[in-house]
């Protein structure tokens, strides 16, 4: 048996997305600008996913922005936006858990004359609106929150802290990286008083270098790639149609039949908690109820490192991560892991689980009998 | 430009009667090398010398470069071959080679010349000062300096004439194939493929052996050591790499050895291993990348206790050498960016805090006692499951 269990580093692509994508690149293959008819054609796919996208959010279609996926987004939204209003203020606030593809963005504008204000989190991975509060000044631009932590799967208070901010100081601008939550859970920028919001296209079964931002109409940013001008100047460079489309297609799928979805992944997450804690050594991070994201479960074996746990697994056909699988090429100490106050000795015998709609609980009861044979021997050999 | 290199070798030329099997094995070590390279090339020996000739369109820096990881090459001599047609026409060739071989012309140069053919109508030496002459003439901003040139043209009056200035640096050493074959015990460090490519610099072809430790080495760990063996392959020529699953044998000795000992004696089952595929593959010796005092098991003490189980002898090319001096050679063949990639290898996972630098041989094979009821069968079994992968060089 196999079983995937590493959804928030990647999914399989819809079949359907998949379909229209090879359409797209063999057939319908031209390119939006073109003035005859291939590129109205072509342009027609791009406004159809357009629709699609807006409709998950419950914006205008004119608000979503095509980009070669999560970090562009990230980068458009937090740079875009400090450039485009440094003369506003030069304060941002983000928090400590945030993914490289904000923190190190933030990184840059912290070399770059900005005030840069991380929040702390609390045992859960989880800011405090109080914090956040305080935080906020006159010459604060910019607050930018992920709302789920792609290693242990907090949900950050987002609709509270989008209230907050808009009532401190209505000219702050609140960036929202959604890349784990879009498709997980049920996004409404408009009542979150959200004005930019990052999505991926391949975590949730659309293809790789895939993605959009949302820009709230008459946002002021300024672009980060320069060329065509094409869509509005915002992002130059030839629409990736077939990605695209592609994404419509994912994205209108993921938000059919929700709640169904989304309790089916809540149930093979409860399940999976109650069994894994069964196993001795064994720990869970974060909040275990439905106050964190339905998909991830970080999962910490004490006296097992992460690296040969997943290589035992890898060996069954099991396929997780070790921490954070964006940074598994570069064995570090994970920041959202050190932050939440793990025990030194849990840092690197941390893996991450993560579920899609498509996981079955046949598969997630494989995974839990596999460890439950495996982690005590390899407990048997501790190093120093 | 040029339609030929002239090839010249050193330590070969000395090889008395034998001298002949080394120039043989060198030019058909050029003509595989030559075949990564795009173009058609002739490869022939004449009189104590190879060229290499070229027909039709070839890239000339691709060739060189080429030419270059050619072990027993000394110097690559790109050379202009003509017929006699006199010596107005050989001065003129000469002008037009500086032209074009030389953007600025405000060099000190001589004249060598040397006369293979004695029946040419010129002495050497009224060649040289002849072609001295013109070259002067054709360029006044040049200078003679027959002491200390920057810059020699050698003309030497063969069968052909051949004219050449530039001269370019090959590896040195001996033809691969002219000694025998080794086994690399190979690791992913920095180390051990340099090693492997100095003994196979003086003609010894390579075979290696590597340890991985699933689940606590991965995958990636395992194509590191397959990326390392291609980049020195493009030296040394096909590699037999025979992958071993050590992980038994390792759990197996945490289980039962003082665990300070326990690189130690992880490393003689190691070298017994690889000992045993070198037999039975005739390698005449292992070859591995120690250095004294690099680390716990490189202390001499350890060096003599790990060497112990061997028989064959162990050619340790590094072993007087600094890091900085492997590194600088890693980096000449390229393995060091490969090496440096953070996978964990087989002989850090249970590594100890203090593990012993002085050990004791007799306390050493009194810990391997424990070992006695399980250990044949489990090395046995590591022989038997060990994976052979050929690995060549990458063509780009």
């Amino acid at each position: 048996m196999e079983a995937y269990l590493d959804n928030s580093a990647t999914t399989k692509c819809n079949p359907k997305a998949t379909e229209l994508m090879v359409e797209l690149l063999t057939k319908d293959y031209g390119n939006p600008s073109s003035l005859h008819r291939k590129g109205v054609a072509a342009e027609n796919y791009v406004n159809d996913a357009k629709k699609k996208i807006a409709k998950t959010l419950k914006v205008q279609e004119k608000e979503i922005y095509f980009t070669s996926g999560g970090t562009e987004s990230n980068n458009l939204a937090i740079i875009g936006y400090a450039q485009a209003n440094c003369r506003a203020g030069k304060h941002v606030i983000t928090s400590s858990i945030e993914h490289a593809s904000v923190a190190n963005p933030f990184g840059w504008l912290a070399d770059h004359g900005y005030e840069v204000t991380y929040l702390p989190v609390n045992e859960f991975g989880e800011i405090s609106v109080e914090d956040l509060r305080n935080a906020i000044r006159p010459d604060t631009i910019l607050v930018s929150l992920m709302q789920v932590n792609n290693e242990i799967g907090a949900i950050e208070p987002i609709g509270e802290a989008g209230k907050v901010i808009k009532a401190v100081n209505p000219n702050t601008a609140f960036h929202v990286d959604a890349i784990q939550s879009y498709g997980k859970l049920l996004i409404s920028p408009k009542k979150m008083n959200v004005d930019l919001l990052s999505v991926s296209g391949h975590k949730i079964h659309g293809p790789k270098g895939s993605g959009f931002l949302y820009i709230k109409d008459k946002t002021k940013i300024k672009p980060i790639l320069f060329g065509g001008g094409q869509q509005k100047g915002m992002r130059s460079g030839t629409e990736n149609v077939p990605a695209i489309a592609g994404l419509g297609v994912a994205a209108e799928e993921i938000y059919t039949d929700f709640e169904k979805k989304q309790e089916h992944l809540y149930e093979l997450r409860g399940h999976f908690i109650e069994e894994v804690l069964k196993i001795d050594g064994v720990s869970v991070n974060g909040r275990q109820d439905k106050n964190a994201a339905p998909h991830i479960v970080s999962v910490s074996v004490e006296g097992v490192r992460a690296e040969v746990m997943l290589h035992t697994l890898e060996d069954r056909q099991i396929y997780v991560s070790a921490g954070s699988a964006c940074s598994s090429n570069k064995p570090s100490v994970s920041r959202t892991l050190k932050a939440i106050g793990l025990k030194e000795n849990l840092l690197d015998a941390t893996v991450r689980f993560s579920f899609s709609v498509e996981t079955t609980m046949e598969e997630v009861d494989y995974a839990l009998s596999v460890m439950k044979e495996v982690i005590p021997k390899l407990q048997k050999y501790t190093r120093y | 430009m040029y339609s030929a290199f002239l090839i010249k070798y050193a330590e070969i030329a000395i090889k008395g009667k034998n001298r002949y099997i080394f120039e043989d094995k060198l030019v058909s070590n050029i003509i595989s090398h030559l075949k990564r390279v795009e173009g058609s090339f002739q490869v022939r020996k004449e009189n104590g010398r190879i060229y290499v000739e070229t027909e039709g369109d070839y890239d000339y820096d691709e060739t060189v470069t080429e030419l270059q990881k050619v072990f027993g090459i000394v110097e690559i001599c790109p050379v202009i071959l003509t017929e006699d047609e006199g010596f107005e026409k050989l001065a003129q060739d000469v002008i037009c080679h500086i032209n074009e071989a030389y953007e600025t012309k405000n060099f000190t140069f001589k004249v060598d010349t040397r006369r293979a053919r004695k029946n040419y109508p010129m002495s050497s030496m009224e060649i040289s000062a002849e072609l001295g002459g013109r070259i002067l003439e054709a360029f006044p901003e040049t200078r003679v300096d027959v002491h200390h040139p920057q810059v020699t043209i050698h003309i030497e009056i063969r069968p052909q004439i051949n004219i050449y200035s530039v001269r370019i640096p090959g590896q040195g050493g001996m033809p691969l194939g002219s000694a025998g074959k080794a086994m690399l015990l190979l690791s992913g460090g920095i180390d051990s493929p340099v090693a492997g490519y100095m003994i196979s610099k003086r003609g010894v072809n390579l075979e290696a052996t590597y340890f991985h430790a699933p689940p606590y080495t991965s995958d990636r760990a395992k194509q590191k050591v397959v990326d390392l063996a291609k980049k020195v392959a493009a030296y040394s020529g096909k590699i037999k790499l025979h992958v071993v699953n050590f992980t038994d044998i390792q759990l197996y000795i945490y289980e039962k050895c003082p665990h300070d000992e326990l690189t130690i004696i992880m490393r003689r089952y190691m070298m017994m291993i690889a000992e045993h595929f070198a037999k039975e593959d005739d390698c005449l010796g292992l070859i591995t990348g120690e250095s004294i005092g690099q680390v716990a098991s490189q202390t001499m003490q350890s060096l003599a206790v790990t060497n112990e189980v061997c028989t064959l002898p162990v050619y340790r090319p590094l072993i007087a050498m600094d890091k900085q001096d492997i590194v600088t050679i890693a980096e000449k063949i390229d393995t060091y960016e490969t090496s440096i990639l953070p996978y964990e290898d087989c002989c850090t996972i249970f590594v100890a805090k203090h593990p012993v630098t002085k050990p004791n041989l007799a306390y050493i094979k009194k810990s391997e006692q424990n070992l006695t009821e399980k250990i044949h069968e489990l090395v046995q079994t590591a022989i038997d499951t060990t994976e052979v992968i050929w690995v060549d060089a990458e063509q780009d």
